[in-house]
């Protein structure tokens, strides 16, 4: 007798194991969101006096108001013109003599900041301030900060600073914590440094 | 010579569900690459507000995630329509956030302790009242790393 073809299986019930699955899944599972803006907080030490004396011009202020009205430099402007003004402010390198900006490429305005590494942009909002006025506010001052420092890597190192930052701390890149790499870093870093103080 | 059966094809074949598996496992598939495992059942509206300067948050191991929003409208009548904190699974209130850092410390090496970033994530309608509250908080205890949860996109989506 020849041997019959052995039956073939009956698929349906693969499709209840698999549905079974996926609803397990679907229901225990989300789609987490992992991305943010990474800040610093200052350390609380007893409020000492305004240290050294900061000169005027070197303050970059933004207020922000329970009606979420944006005021810099005890002007209204919008949320669209910041990040120039920011950039601006930073980059503007009024200073002479020891305080002079050999890299930076802006006005040289004498009554606005110095130097990237003295220029601080002080930051207050009120309670009734919205928290997402308060991340588009943060977002543009910390574009600033990146626009200023991309160009700098660009120019002495030719890639920009998150594209290093991502190589130092990449496993799989070759200058995964590499010394050399952890300078340059730290060179931009030194050379625009983020200042952002935020009042209380 | 061979017998020729003559065919009655006078019915349609049955389709063949040998497919259907693979369909759903390829929906399952998607499924576990694309989520995590769910740490915490949000008893706040959440919704985060947009910025394009964001960074991926690795090492989710070293990350305390503090949320803060409205209560969902079941809870609204125990908790108010004001916003709140929720840590680990409990509606809290700002004084418990130290028990929790000491907490979430506690449970850590010894060396990674100093890594550990706090992950905040408020709802886009919530006050910098509260927000401000907790970041003095965390000053309090030392934990400076903070990061402001956030989906990536255009910030003119956060007015309205």
């Amino acid at each position: 007798m020849a041997r019959r073809a052995s039956p073939e299986v009956n698929a349906g019930s693969m499709a209840d194991i698999a549905f079974l699955l996926l609803i397990f899944f679907l229901v225990t599972t989300t789609i987490e969101t992992d991305t943010g803006l990474n800040r610093k907080l200052p350390p609380i030490d007893d409020e000492q006096t305004d240290p050294p004396v900061i000169k005027q011009k070197n303050i970059f202020t933004v207020l922000i108001n329970g009606k979420n009205q944006m005021l810099v430099e005890d002007e209204l402007m919008e949320l669209k013109d910041l990040r120039k003004a920011a950039v601006e402010f930073l980059d503007n390198g009024g200073g002479t003599g020891e305080d002079a900006c050999s890299y930076c490429k802006g006005k040289r305005n004498p009554a606005s900041s110095d130097n990237p590494d003295k220029a601080i942009i002080s930051l207050k909002n009120e309670r009734e301030t919205t928290y997402s006025m308060y991340i588009s506010v943060q977002n543009e001052l910390v574009a600033a900060y990146n626009i200023l420092r991309n160009r700098r890597a660009e120019e002495l190192y030719g890639q920009s600073f998150a594209e290093m930052e991502a190589a130092y701390d990449n496993t799989q890149s070759p200058q995964f914590k590499s010394e050399k790499l952890k300078e340059q870093i730290e060179r931009i870093k030194i050379e625009y440094p983020q200042k952002l103080s935020e009042v209380q | 010579m061979a017998k020729f059966n003559k065919k009655k094809s006078s019915e349609l074949p049955p389709i063949s569900t040998a497919s259907l598996p693979d369909i759903v496992f390829m929906l399952l598939f998607f499924f576990m690459v694309a989520t995590v495992m769910r740490e915490n059942t949000l008893k706040i509206n959440n919704v985060l507000p947009n910025a394009d300067q964001v960074e991926k948050l690795d090492k989710k191991d070293l990350v305390m995630y503090i949320y803060v929003g409205q209560p969902v409208k079941e809870l609204q009548g125990r908790y108010g329509k004001e916003s709140v904190i929720q840590l680990n699974d409990k509606i809290s209130y700002v004084s418990d956030i130290k028990a929790f850092i000491a907490a979430e410390r506690a449970s850590k090496r010894e060396e990674l302790r100093d890594y550990l970033t706090t992950a905040l994530k408020v709802d886009k309608d919530a006050n910098m009242g509260l927000v401000g509250d907790i970041k003095q908080e965390l000053r309090k205890e030392n934990a400076l790393k903070i990061n402001y949860t956030t989906r990536e996109g255009d910030i003119s989506a956060n007015q309205n």
